[in-house]
């Protein structure tokens, strides 16, 4: 964090927000490696890795086709370019494909019976695999009174599942929870009917590599009505080297339904690049409600640009049936590349999605990152707010979406992105894209502070406030309204983000 | 790869149809390396990323569309003021309908003669800010212009002209295909009016590169032409001194096509650039504004204000780009595109965009489209104003902030006018 140490910051930047930014980006406190004995996959990309990675997750037939097909595509496809990242070329034929710890070999049946260094990794992590009651985020959990809040964890390591807590209690429920593998095994109907409907085989180059190769992932499914009686989390950690993790998320919400996801993931520490392609598909059925949190911690490269995590993703949500709700909060503070557009396909009418986005890039981080909002149903709203934060030589990018179909009648659109720059040899973009075909919707996109809602302006002027502390206020409250979208357990990441003011900031 | 190749394959057979017109040693120089330019990146095609809103295969395909030309009664814009007039029919000098091209303070010259000599002062421009604009956007048909312009003007501005040049473009062919390329330099302190206005020819590629030296002001006040069923592909390239200003606005109210851009480089410290548009949009119209900004200096000024009323189908782009490299502080950037959609049926398709590499900046953009508010309209109704006037009531004051960043107050005057006269004929 020399960066920020030695950078003269403009006026009108606050010291605290300075000090947030250098504690978020500081130094990396989840850099080291678990020793832990693991069993390879060969490196490179073949249809036998494909058939290889299928049978190791003792897949039907109809999901080994489904992969090999996913394959012949990805190799006519091209890597994307149009991002503003600029990365040396990454050579997909010198990285694993599959990985996972020998201990593993045999599926153990309860968490009871998974490897201890395993166990102790989690533990590290602040990701208590034991069922108790836990109060995530918090120190001194595991003593956290009974009354403390459930969150079932889905453990993902490297390229396999470690273990879901809570399963029983969720089963009683109805709620389907487990890894992606065990539902192609388990309950094949729902995963027939649902992987790759919402993000296609062939979507995009990335999404299409992880249709072919991803290892593990969590699968999540809420009948009619249920309203999931807790949390439900994932923690992806990878930790072999020269490993790409490939994980894949399928959430199905059916009717009247509601879950909060909650996402986290971390790496060690190294110099050399990794890669990281994953596909999160979320189905929201009719006045279902879908809240996806996610707290992206990737080891992002040192001060000099050296190693960090490719952040490659593919994330959409389609609100299918009317009155259907998606939700998506993420704080991006990892990764030395990051790529992500998580999506809203808003097909029913009244359906609505949010995007609340927290983008922080330090040194040599690049994050082109923002969300596609795409109106298809009849009054359907979605509302976009994005911060950017970039400092050091980081380069900060929003790139966004709003389309409003023809048939999208009374839709509307509020969109802000916000960018602050700390130090003079950073970069902070915005590359809107607006799309509006019918007349009785309203769009409306600004990005600037003195933009701040006039009534509110004229309220604290009246008050004795001068301009500028006005905008702070008001802004400063913006700005912990979209941290507050948060759940509980980002609450300590959430806490430093806090402190993080807009003032200067320029759109 | 294999992309890039078809399109330079396709390009070829296109050039191959066209041919380089002839002249001195310096021209032919600057049109051969704007050929290799074209070869090299190939025209637009539908699927780049620059084009993404507007379809490019009627300005680059062989065969022009034809286009009759289109009378309203109504006298020329600019008629009343008093100016140096310049006629072009279709894209060709009209020496007979222009005025004697000589005046105080600044020397006008044909390209084609100038294109002649062995040496001109325009050899450090012609080509030149097109060749600039050239990155990090690539813009083929500009460089196509360059290469095979063989009419326009070379404008040397020496001192302030009080009188503007006003360039009329006159369509009579129903099937004209024009190439026009001026060149025009301002010696420092040196002050500026270019208006241009008419159709043009059935198919229009124009490029007008501006020199703004330390301390010089250059206006442009431009309408495009009424022809309902013309083409135009026109570009600005301007490049702004210190101190200087640079301030262009420009009225649309038909045209099948039309496609401009501006690209500005502002390299000296606290120049001021404001580009503005305006366009009204019925039927079968599809207007672009394509503006690139880049701020390479302190303290300067930039703005980009664009409006678009839409109705019966009319599509509207607005693609408009603030680049601040690093080192330019003190920038205060700013952009708005607005669009009135005045039936369910009309489009508007944006991309405002930031790129910022400074940290002391303000910059800002903003973006709406909706239809018209029933609240006002309602207001209006209330105090017994009919419907359709208040209707372009309310068009004209939303069309006003763009209007607005026309500095003279005359030229204001005649293009409000010119606006009222047609939703006036709009209104049974």
């Amino acid at each position: 964090m020399a960066a920020i140490d030695q950078t003269q910051v403009k006026e009108g930047v606050d010291q605290e927000t300075v000090d947030a930014v250098r504690e978020v980006g500081g130094k990396y406190k989840y850099g080291w490696e678990t020793e832990i004995e693991m069993e390879y996959a060969p490196k490179g990309l073949t249809p036998d890795i494909v058939r290889l990675i299928s049978e190791k997750n003792e897949e039907p037939e109809w999901m080994t086709e489904w992969r090999l097909e996913a394959y012949q595509r990805w190799l006519t496809k091209e890597e994307p370019d149009w991002a503003m990242l600029d990365y040396p070329e990454v050579d997909f034929q010198d990285q694993y494909y599959y990985a996972r710890p020998k201990s593993m070999e045999e599926k153990p049946k309860s968490l009871d019976e998974v490897d201890p260094k395993l166990l102790a990794t989690y533990e590290k992590l602040g990701i208590p695999l034991k069922e108790q009651m836990i109060l995530a985020g918090v120190e001194g959990a595991e003593d956290a009174p009974a009354e403390g809040r459930k969150v079932a964890v889905d453990a993902v390591f490297d390229s396999v599942s470690v273990g879901t807590t809570f399963q029983k209690e969720l089963k009683e429920a109805g709620v389907i929870f487990c890894s992606i593998s065990e539902a192609i095994r388990e309950h094949p109907e729902l995963v027939k009917k649902y992987l790759g409907s919402v993000v296609p085989v062939s979507d995009n180059f990335y999404a299409t590599l992880n249709s072919a190769v991803f290892s593990d992932g969590s699968f999540v499914y809420v009948p009619p009505g249920v309203r999931c009686p807790m949390e439900l989390s994932t923690y992806f950690r990878i930790n072999a080297e020269n490993t790409g993790q490939f994980e894949r998320t399928l959430i199905i919400a059916d009717k009247g339904s509601y879950v909060s996801y909650l996402e986290g993931c971390t790496a060690p520490q190294r110099d050399t690049s990794q890669l990281h392609a994953a596909v999160v598909e979320i189905i929201i059925e009719e006045d279902a409600e879908v809240k996806y949190s996610t707290v992206q911690n990737w080891y992002p490269g040192d001060e000099n640009g050296k190693g960090g995590i490719y952040n490659f993703v593919t994330k959409r949500a389609d609100c299918r049936g009317d009155r259907s709700k998606i939700m998506w909060t993420q704080v991006e503070t990892g990764s030395a590349v990051t790529w992500k557009y998580p999506s809203c396909v808003l097909r029913g009418n009244d359906s609505q999605g949010e995007f609340y986005s927290i983008a922080i890039t330090n040194n040599h981080q690049q994050a082109d990152t923002g969300t596609k909002m795409i109106h298809l149903g009849k009054n359907s709203k979605s509302r976009i707010v994005s911060k950017g934060i970039s400092a050091g030589v980081a380069q900060n990018t929003y790139r966004g979406l709003v389309s409003m179909h023809p048939k999208a009648k009374n839709s509307r659109n509020y969109t802000q992105c916000d960018s602050l720059l700390i130090g003079d040899k950073c970069g902070a973009h915005t590359v809107p894209y607006i799309e509006v075909k019918n007349n009785s919707s309203r769009v409306e996109h600004e990005a600037t502070t003195s933009k701040v809602d006039d009534e509110q302006m004229f309220y604290c002027r009246q008050r004795g406030m001068d301009e500028e502390e006005a905008v702070a206020l008001i802004v400063n409250g913006f700005a912990k309204e979209v941290l507050q979208a948060l759940p509980m357990e980002f609450a300590m990441e959430a806490q430093q983000l806090v402190a993080i003011s807009l003032e200067g900031s320029v759109g | 790869m294999a992309a890039l190749a078809k399109k330079q394959e396709a390009t070829a057979a296109r050039l191959a149809e066209m041919a380089v017109p002839s002249g001195g040693q310096w021209i032919t120089e600057a049109r051969e390396a704007a050929l290799a330019r074209v070869k090299g990146m190939g025209l637009p095609e539908r699927r780049d990323e620059y084009w993404k809103f507007t379809r490019p295969d009627t300005l680059v395909q062989s065969e022009v569309a034809e286009a009759a030309t289109f009378e309203t009664g109504e006298a020329p814009l600019f008629d009343e003021i008093e100016r140096l007039k310049v006629v072009f029919v279709d894209g060709v000098f009209d020496a007979a309908q222009s005025d004697d091209l000589s005046a105080e303070g600044l020397v006008i010259e044909r390209l084609q003669d100038v294109a002649g000599a062995d040496i001109h002062w325009a050899k450090d421009l012609y080509g030149k800010l097109e060749l600039k604009g050239q990155d990090p956007v690539q813009r083929p048909l500009a460089a196509l212009n360059t290469a095979f312009a063989s009419d326009g003007l070379v404008i040397h501005v020496t001192g302030k002209v009080s009188k503007p040049v006003n360039l009329i473009y006159k369509h009579a062919e129903t099937s004209s295909d024009a190439i026009l390329h001026h060149v025009i330099k301002l010696d420092a302190g040196a002050e500026l009016t270019v208006l241009e206005n008419g159709p043009a020819a059935a198919r229009f590629n124009k490029v007008m590169e501006v020199d703004v030296a330390d301390g010089a002001a250059f206006h442009h006040v431009r309408a495009q032409g009424r022809d309902h069923e013309r083409r135009a592909v026109t570009h600005i390239f301007g490049r702004l001194g210190t101190e200087s200003v640079f301030k262009s606005f420009t009225l649309t109210v038909n045209g099948r096509l039309t496609r401009n851009e501006a690209v500005l480089e502002l390299t000296g410290d606290d120049a001021v650039a404001h580009v503005a548009g305006a366009c009204l949009g019925d039927g079968d119209f599809h207007h672009d504004d394509t503006v690139f900004v880049t701020h390479d200096a302190l303290n300067c000024e930039s703005r980009q204000v664009f409006k678009k009323v839409l109705r019966n189908g009319a599509v509207g782009v607005f693609q408009g780009k603030i680049l601040v490299k690093p080192g330019a502080q003190k920038t205060d950037g700013y952009q708005i595109s607005q669009s009135l959609l005045l039936d369910e049926d009309s489009q508007f398709l944006a991309k405002p965009e930031l790129e910022i590499y400074a940290d002391d900046v303000a910059c800002s953009h903003g973006s709406t489209s909706g239809a018209i508010d029933e609240d006002a309209l309602f207001y209006l109704r209330a105090r017994g104003v009919p419907k359709d006037i208040a209707t372009d009531l309310l068009v004209m004051s939303f069309v006003a902030e763009a209007v607005d960043e026309i500095e003279s107050e005359t030229l204001k005057d005649s293009v409000l006018a010119r606006l009222e006269g047609w939703l006036e004929r709009r209104r049974d």
